[in-house]
């Protein structure tokens, strides 16, 4: 009896199938404080929504000081651009010429930005200067509410830009 | 006079080695010792160089030092293990202050048991040791416009050192991945998180969770306490201060492999997941910015390295590129670490240039930057593995051509 009990501690704890037995059990609330990966098909996008309107004062107090009035690119990079710009001999890559996926938009000012205090943005607020960002490049209007179902549904410019790795392609 | 000349800078060359022998034999009889009579220091409880050593890392200017690089004095290599305070550096937020006692590696998304390994739990796993480079493929990015003047600012974004961990394959074998798991997303502990997607057949074939480096723990520029260690592959996926590891179906699409870390052809369109860091190499005596002391004999030295196995042959020309002769390579050779070549040579003191290539286990031969040029343009940003070539001018004085 005891040593059934035992087995089934063991195999709930997740330690019953280890080769080593020296991982300890991840629980649901250990993973959803550290779990922030997006993928393009929109898992793993929190709750929460936001307007390129409301993404504009988010903007001007938090983003702009580096990357430039109407993210047109200050001490850092600018974000504006159509695929065109990547011919030629001076290509620009930004957010509206270069990123296949709007979610990464996302997952990256999550991570990343503001740059000296990142990970301070409320979702609301990242959903919603994502969206300003993406309306500066006329892909999504001013009031067209991003959230967890129409972020993955943006359909960025340069989507179609990628191809797999051809290497070795010099001989 | 030419044989006149020729043993001066035989003597030049020697002088420093001289001084350290005589200096051995307590200066009895032979040449006097450098300090006679003192006292030299205590013994210590962590070495430091000698105060005469100066090789240093160099800082490549930003507007952020926290999203910077700094790259490998490649020039001053001994041998192919790169000092670990030398190993060069790319940070995207800065070096974290982790302590170990606390840091957990979560392991979790597409598989039996998610599980959290503290640093003490990965210790007691077999663990093994590799040599192994780690290359930016940013590396060399400059000489797509523009050659660079030495082997530091050319190819300093790559370091060699031995790692020592646990297979990445033994951890998740302790999970149990789902058939559905394709990817793991790897995630830092560095204040942006950075972030990359790696296919799973890598992550069960060569992937190491290190934790130690060239003897001892990593060095915070380089993880500490925990790295992945993708051997062969783009820095970049070699994530550092690796906290999260999530197994999923398919590619995260993060900013750094797709804003960054893609390669972009003339025609608009761009290579994306370009992992393997192709053959190269570099001549790093004599290179860029050093003096050749006069005519005569100076051993060539330099090393190469390939992402997809082993080097098998280093070719270097010493008339512009109209004859190669095969240099020696350094035994033993690892796939995927920088192998040292060497090649006697006796400089007549005309003016020429000298170059090096590699060729590696799977045939494949280090290409000019020309010919890369000519299928991929100028403005791909990564992977340059170009031929890098040194002018030698009359005088002895060494640059880039
Ligand atoms: C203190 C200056 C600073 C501030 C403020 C700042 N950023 Fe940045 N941003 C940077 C730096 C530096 C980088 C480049 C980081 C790197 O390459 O690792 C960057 C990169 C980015 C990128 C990626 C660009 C690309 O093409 O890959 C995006 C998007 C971005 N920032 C958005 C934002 C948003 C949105 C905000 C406001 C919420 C913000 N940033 C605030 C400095 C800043």
């Amino acid at each position: 009896m005891f040593r059934i009990a035992l087995l089934c501690l063991l195999a709930a704890t997740g330690l019953f199938a280890q080769k080593f037995g020296v991982g300890k059990a991840a629980s649901p609330d250990e993973i959803a404080a550290l779990d922030i990966a997006v993928s393009p098909d929109g898992k793993g996008l929190p709750p929460g929504q936001g307007t390129a309107a409301e993404g504009a004062k988010v903007y001007e107090t938090q983003c702009r000081e580096c990357h430039g009035p109407e993210g047109k690119g200050g001490d850092e990079t600018g974000f504006i651009g159509t695929p065109a710009d990547l011919k030629g001999d001076k290509p620009k890559k930004t957010v509206g010429s270069y990123w296949p996926y709007a979610t990464t938009l996302w997952d990256y000012i999550n991570r990343a930005m503001p740059f000296v205090r990142p990970g301070t943005l409320t979702d609301d607020q990242v959903y919603s200067v994502t969206a300003y960002i993406l309306h500066l490049n006329g892909i999504v209007g001013e009031n067209d509410t991003l959230n967890a179902e129409t972020l993955p549904k943006v359909e960025m410019p340069n989507r179609n830009g990628f191809v797999p790795d051809p290497r070795p392609d010099v001989k | 006079m030419k044989d006149a000349s020729s043993r001066r800078g035989f003597l030049a060359l020697t002088t420093s080695l001289g001084a350290a022998l005589a200096s051995c034999g307590g200066g009895d009889g032979g040449a006097p010792a450098e300090a006679p009579s003192r006292l030299g220091k205590p013994v210590s409880s962590y070495g430091e160089r000698s105060r005469f050593s100066a090789e240093r890392r160099f800082i490549a200017p930003t507007k952020t030092p926290e999203q910077a690089a700094s790259l490998t004095p490649l020039q001053d290599s001994e041998g192919v293990i790169t000092p670990s305070a030398l190993h060069f550096e790319r940070h995207h937020s800065g070096i974290p202050d982790l302590d170990p006692s606390v840091h957990e590696l979560l392991l979790h998304g597409l598989v039996e048991r998610p599980l959290r390994f503290s640093m003490d739990a990965l210790k007691r796993m077999p663990s093994v040791s590799v040599i192994r480079f780690v290359e930016c493929s940013g590396n060399s990015r400059s000489e797509w416009s523009k050659p660079a003047p030495t082997a530091q600012m050319s190819s300093g974004m790559a370091s060699c050192s031995e790692w020592t961990g646990v297979p990445l394959r033994t951890v998740l074998d302790e999970a149990g991945l789902k058939p559905e798991a394709k990817w793991l997303i790897c995630e830092g502990a560095d204040a942006c998180r950075m972030a990359r997607s790696l296919p799973i057949e890598k992550a069960l074939d060569d992937c190491l969770l290190v934790y130690g480096q060239n003897g001892e723990a990593l060095r915070p520029e380089q993880g500490y306490p925990l790295r992945l260690l993708v051997p062969g592959w783009e820095g970049n996926i070699n994530v550092k201060w690796l906290r999260v590891l999530k197994a999923t179906a398919g590619p995260s699409e993060t900013r750094d492999e797709t804003s960054k870390y893609t390669d972009l052809m003339p025609d608009g369109s761009s290579r994306q997941f370009t992992f393997a860091m192709e053959a190269k190499s570099v001549i790093t005596t004599p290179s860029g910015g050093q003096a050749l002391p006069g005519p005569g004999f100076l051993e060539i030295r330099g090393l190469a390295w390939s992402g997809r196995g082993l080097i098998e042959k280093v070719e270097v020309s010493v008339d512009g590129g109209s004859t190669w002769e095969v240099a020696q390579l350094q035994e033993p050779r690892f796939p995927k670490a920088f192998t040292r070549f060497r090649l006697p040579w006796s400089w007549s003191g005309a003016e020429t240039t000298i170059q090096s290539r590699a060729t590696d286990e799977t045939g494949y031969i280090q290409p000019t930057v020309q010919e890369l040029v000519a299928v991929r343009g100028t403005e791909s940003s990564y992977h340059n593995n170009g031929v890098k070539a040194w002018k030698v001018l009359a005088d002895g004085s060494v640059t880039n051509v």
